[in-house]
């Protein structure tokens, strides 16, 4: 989130889109409550179910699954026609001004620069133009040169008509005018609207262009920045933001640092390519934060390798793993089914075991059969989890998932106990990016050890083999810093210290070298303090401040309110620098005077920001630097370059298309995205499977593990699918009764929840029906009985190209009595 | 069963054991339908305070847990769509003991003390005092008491007296994520709701209203309809009463002397005369989704 939960308090007008938030974060929905009640906002719920998000809205838009961008495109378009946007901040806070390279444009479904070889983009046509006597990029102020962004915009919309938005979306004309005049009502000062959606956004082959278009809204309609505002995305699990800031994903490093690849061998090269250069000088100068990439950098390597990490060695840059191709989610499977890598000319092997850990792979990603025969010709396979979930025993998996026979398959299982959530210590990192101690309430049962525990072990027992008998790569095991008190299962408490990192001698104030700003082995306290020569260690620079010598911000817990917005700022701790509202320079005009006075994010009082923590250096008065500080324009993106698949978004449909585009019929779906081509990966067709069928998750459950709690199975005992009245009646299929639903992967079968809160869609004037199923169950369900099927064996292995999400919104199937 | 708090009525009783002395409020539970997700918190929380168990479910076509209220499931959600004005809604309505002013369960109890109403206006059961004859599910305009096999009693919400009387608010109450549950003196709950209804007339429900029904003199759960001029679209009944025959029996036969045979003769009469066991007159008694062998499945008949 770019705001918090309780700014959703301080806003005018939500619009509730790709995602169901009362039924998947029922607790955060209070503010939605919160903002209805006290301030009358208006809560619009744009969905292709009629959600329980959508009982308590206060308007309702029905919506195809997948054609989103169409949807927001259209409101765009009505923003800028009617002139309802914020022309004054998107003047300052935007790169609406900005020339692009003449040669770019967009044509029959496809930008300048497509490759149809290689499936992708050269982006050189898609490049800011630079003033040839400034060197500065080039800027209309009026934002009347055909190439400024803003009129390439309007122009790129433009198609997107009411009446085409009803062809493609199926959305009502008189319904979607209805949602442009609520939502573009706050594209001035006066007042603020936030968007929020989750996974109905990202789980598509266009995902990434999706959350683009809702960011140029907002942006469009001045509300990026403010309290009330932003572009606000819904995590899925308790911790997942934690996750990925620390690195869940194979591309990053810790505080969204890149991953190294392999034609970067130097540290100097790789920093060189990561820190951004920038031209700018309109409105303001940038700030361009990421100049300090090499401090963020080389403070990690010396976290990860202490003492061992020298000036001489490049701190130790060598021995991070190099990126030599893509690792994501989808790909570990592909190589894994293979046993044989496709990239680097499919010589490398695939995976030879795994170790998975709070996760089950069998149910979460797309696809079933092919993680399971994947898993079948791993030699071993090592299961970190407090149930006997479907990937530990992936050998048992019902015959209809393709599974071999038992005795054909050698994989090695280990199901190691671990601990569930209540039995450890540690920090959630919530959607507003609030990191949350939480203290263990009990100890786990039985031989079950805490997840550090047990890495920590297995760490300790290779690093004593290493030591005994030598490896392969000795320096990344034998060097590793590893001080923790207790080695065997450190303290969390002092990895977040760690974390938050140090100074490894005294660091003289560059103002005045008499005195410290830091001496040796004292916490750190901001980004400021930060070096490039290896006197400071982090383990993630965008948590500094987490764990400072005051001790664990995480365990802060004042209700202290002084905005009175609810930014609670002595509660826990929120990255960046403890900020509440990202980009919260922008809540601000040009003089530094909040747009609205009642909602001030941050103000100039005259000598410093004051408010929230700033999103700008504190003492910098108003047009010193751009409101944007991580962008190197130091401006808000209208127009996004750096994306794979376009710098505006366009609709294309989902991989498995229920219709040909509209628009531009030879280019249907995102030309960028990714199909795989194993026997296991099948895709069908609409002649074949004519109905769109989408997978969601329920209030009463918790993915795939709450079926073992038989007090939740009581509230949602079975799989079930959603099925509109008018095509139940025509398939004579009655409420409660079992139907069949397949996709060219398989078939699952379940019980009938016929519906009025799904309704018929009217396609490009065809009749077209929308399905869709919660993913809760499984076959491993202990001994309560409540197995089910798993929603995945249905969905595709198609991916989104900028960030490999797989298509589980949106993908085609047949609907039978069973 | 509380034991601290004084007793305003008391079934098949002639006086309750108010003191006269203290002044002690009507407490309620208020519960806006427009600002509820259905999350089932509420229905959780119940279970566990009142140590429940878990009751076997079957997924029949709705997000419901049960056709019913339970003898071990106090407290349940029901699940209505409906066309509405060119559109559909989605009614949520949390079911539960009304705690009525007037309560038929306990002006039908024939057993001395089996059924209370505490000062505060909460009904409570005795279950020392229960005869499990089933008497207070035909004067119950709600269809809420529930006969427990195992038991032998009669079982429902209890407003979660046991925290009441400590100064606790009800579990569901506690539980409840969005705020559509509040808990306090009748009179407080009773202005809350009179400005929800406003906000809610004013942003285009006209007939939004608080159902708070006169035929019982009023409830100690007061519910916010948007629909205030359907409350079958909630499974309300329009129009509650206490039954003709409770009522006779009440305040005629029964003052004329209470002798256990002939009431039970009555009651026994009154049973037979009403069927047994019934549902809420006029109203929708459970989701429309949920087929009629299967609405009653859940009961422990």
């Amino acid at each position: 989130m770019t705001n918090g939960w309780v700014d959703i308090k301080n806003t005018d007008v939500i619009l509730a889109m790709g995602g169901n938030p009362a039924e998947n974060h029922p607790c955060g929905f209070k503010w939605f409550i919160e903002a209805k009640k006290t301030r009358g906002a208006k809560l619009v719920a744009v969905d292709p179910r009629f959600t329980r998000t959508a009982a308590t809205a206060d308007f309702y838009a029905p919506i195809r699954a997948g054609s989103d961008i169409a949807f927001l495109l259209g409101i765009i378009r009505y923003a800028i026609d009617t002139k309802r946007f914020h022309e004054d901040y998107v003047k300052i806070h935007t790169n609406a001004p900005y020339i692009i390279n003449e040669k770019f444009g967009f044509d029959d479904g496809l930008f300048t620069g497509f490759d149809a070889g290689s499936g992708t983009y050269d982006k050189a046509t898609w490049a800011y133009e630079a003033d040839p006597k400034t060197k500065a990029y080039a800027v209309d102020p009026t934002l009347q040169n055909p190439h400024c962004v803003f009129q390439l915009l309007k122009d790129h919309v433009d198609r997107y008509t009411p009446e085409m938005v009803e062809r493609i979306c199926g959305t009502p004309k008189d319904t979607f005018l209805k949602v442009c005049e609520i939502v573009t009502s706050t594209g001035n000062a006066q007042r603020a609207g936030t968007i929020t959606y989750a996974l109905g956004w990202t789980q598509h082959s266009i995902g990434v262009q999706i959350i683009r278009a809702g960011a140029m809204l907002q942006l469009l309609l001045g509300n990026v920045g403010r309290p009330g505002g932003g572009v606000n995305a819904f995590r899925g699990h308790s911790n997942i933001q934690g996750a990925t800031d620390i690195a869940g994903n194979t591309e990053i490093l810790p505080g969204y640092l890149k991953t190294p690849v392999g034609s970067q061998t130097t540290l100097k090269e790789y920093i060189d390519t990561n820190t951004p250069t920038t031209l700018n000088k309109e409105p303001w100068p940038s700030m361009n934060f990421w100049q300090n990439y090499d401090k963020f950098m080389v403070s990690l390597l010396k976290a990860a390798w202490g003492k061992n990490a020298t000036k001489e060695n490049d701190f130790g840059y060598q021995w991070f793993p190099k990126d030599d191709g893509n690792y994501s989610w989808v790909y570990i499977w592909d190589d894994a089914y293979r046993g044989h890598s496709t990239r680097l000319g499919g010589k490398e092997p695939g995976p030879e075991g795994l170790i998975t850990a709070g996760m089950n792979p069998v149910g979460i990603g797309p696809n079933v059969p092919k993680v399971i025969a994947a898993l079948s010709k791993l030699k071993w396979l090592v299961v970190m989890e407090n149930y006997e979930i479907e990937t530990a025993t992936f050998w048992k998996a019902p015959k209809e998932y393709g599974t071999p026979d038992a005795s054909q398959i050698q994989t090695e299982v280990f199901q190691l106990p671990a601990s569930g959530f209540a039995e450890k210590d540690g920090t959630f990192t919530n959607s507003a990016r609030w990191m949350q101690w939480k203290w263990k309430a009990v100890d786990p049962p039985g031989q079950a050890k805490t997840d550090q525990e047990i890495l920590a072990r297995i760490y300790l027992a290779v690093r004593d083999l290493y030591q005994k008998e030598g490896g392969a790569c000795p320096e990344q095991v034998l060097n590793l810093s590893w001080s923790y008190t207790n080695p065997t299962a450190p303290d969390l408490g002092e990895v977040l210290k760690e974390i938050n990192g140090k100074a490894l001698v005294d660091i003289p104030d560059p103002k005045d070298k008499t005195k410290m700003i830091r001496t040796a082995g004292q916490q750190l306290e901001n980004f400021g303090q930060l070096q490039n020569d290896g006197s400071t260690m982090c383990g993630n620079w965008l948590h500094l401040g987490v764990y400072t010598e005051a001790g664990n911000n995480a365990q802060r817990r004042s209700t202290a309110d002084p905005t009175g917005l609810g930014m609670y700022p002595n509660w826990g701790f929120s990255w960046p620098a403890n900020r509440r509202i990202m980009y919260n320079r922008a809540s601000a005009d040009a003089q530094g005077k909040p747009w609205d006075p009642t909602r001030p994010g941050i103000v100039w009082n005259g000598e410093k920001w004051v408010g929230d923590v700033p999103d700008m250096k504190p003492d910098a008065p108003p047009g010193t630097f751009g409101a944007f500080i991580m962008n190197a324009e130091g401006v808000g993106r209208l127009y996004a370059p750096a994306l794979v698949d376009g710098p505006f978004p366009e609709h294309y449909e989902a991989i498995e298309a229920p219709l040909e585009n509209i628009l531009h019929p030879k280019v249907t779906s995102n030309p960028v995205s990714k199909k795989f081509t194993s026997d296991k990966d099948v895709y069908g067709k609409k002649e074949d499977f004519p109905i769109i069928c989408t997978t969601y998750r329920l209030t009463e459950h918790y993915h795939y593990w709450t079926k073992h709690t038989q007090i939740l199975n009581q509230l949602q005992p079975a799989f079930f699918v959603e099925i509109p009245e008018v095509l139940a009646q025509q398939k004579g299929i009655a409420n409660g009764s079992r139907v069949k639903v397949s996709s060219a992967r398989g078939t699952v079968e379940g019980v009938a929840m016929v519906t009025k809160r799904l309704r018929p869609m009217k396609i490009n004037g065809k009749d077209m029906w929308q399905i869709g199923f919660p993913l809760h169950w499984g076959y491993a369900a202990g001994n309560t009985g409540h197995t089910g099927p798993l929603a995945n064996f249905l969905t595709p292995s198609a991916i989104e190209p900028n960030v490999w999400t797989p298509e589980f919104k949106t993908f085609l199937v047949k609907l039978e009595k069973a | 069963m509380a034991q601290n708090l004084e007793i305003r009525r008391s079934s098949a009783s002639v006086l309750g054991s108010l003191s006269g002395i203290r002044t002690i409020p009507t407490v309620s539970k208020y519960i806006d339908t427009t600002t509820c997700i259905g999350c089932k918190a509420c229905e959780v929380a119940c279970q566990e305070w009142n140590d429940l168990r878990v009751v076997p479910t079957q997924q029949v076509g709705s997000y419901q847990t049960l056709p019913t209220l339970h003898p071990e499931y106090w407290n349940l959600i029901r699940f209505n769509e409906r066309d509405v004005d060119g559109g559909i809604a989605w009614l949520m309505r949390k079911d539960q003991c009304m705690h009525c002013d007037e309560p038929g369960c306990l002006a039908a109890c024939p057993a001395p003390g089996a059924i209370v109403q505490y000062a505060n206006g909460i009904v409570d059961v005795n279950p020392d005092q229960c005869i499990g004859c089933g008497y207070c599910e035909t004067g119950c305009p709600f269809d809420v008491p529930r006969f427990h096999q195992t038991t032998g009693k009669m079982a429902k919400c209890t407003l979660c007296v046991d925290r009441v009387e400590v100064g606790l608010e009800p579990a569901c109450i506690k539980a409840c994520p969005t705020g559509c549950l509040h808990f306090g003196t009748k009179e407080d709950m009773l202005q809350l709701a009179g400005d929800r209804v406003a906000q809610l007339k004013a942003t285009g429900f006209a007939q939004a209203a608080v159902y708070d029904p006169k035929g019982v003199n009023g409830t100690s759960v007061i519910t916010i309809l948007a629909h205030g001029d359907h409350p079958e679209w909630y499974g309300l009944p329009a129009d509650p009463h206490v039954p003709l025959l409770v009522r006779f029996w009440k305040s005629v036969l029964r003052p004329l002397g209470v002798v256990a045979i002939f009431g039970a003769a009555i009651g026994a009469f009154g049973h037979y005369m009403n069927h047994g066991r019934k549902g809420v007159k006029g109203a929708a008694d459970h989701d429309a989704n949920l087929p009629e062998e299967v609405g009653r499945k859940g009961e422990n008949e």
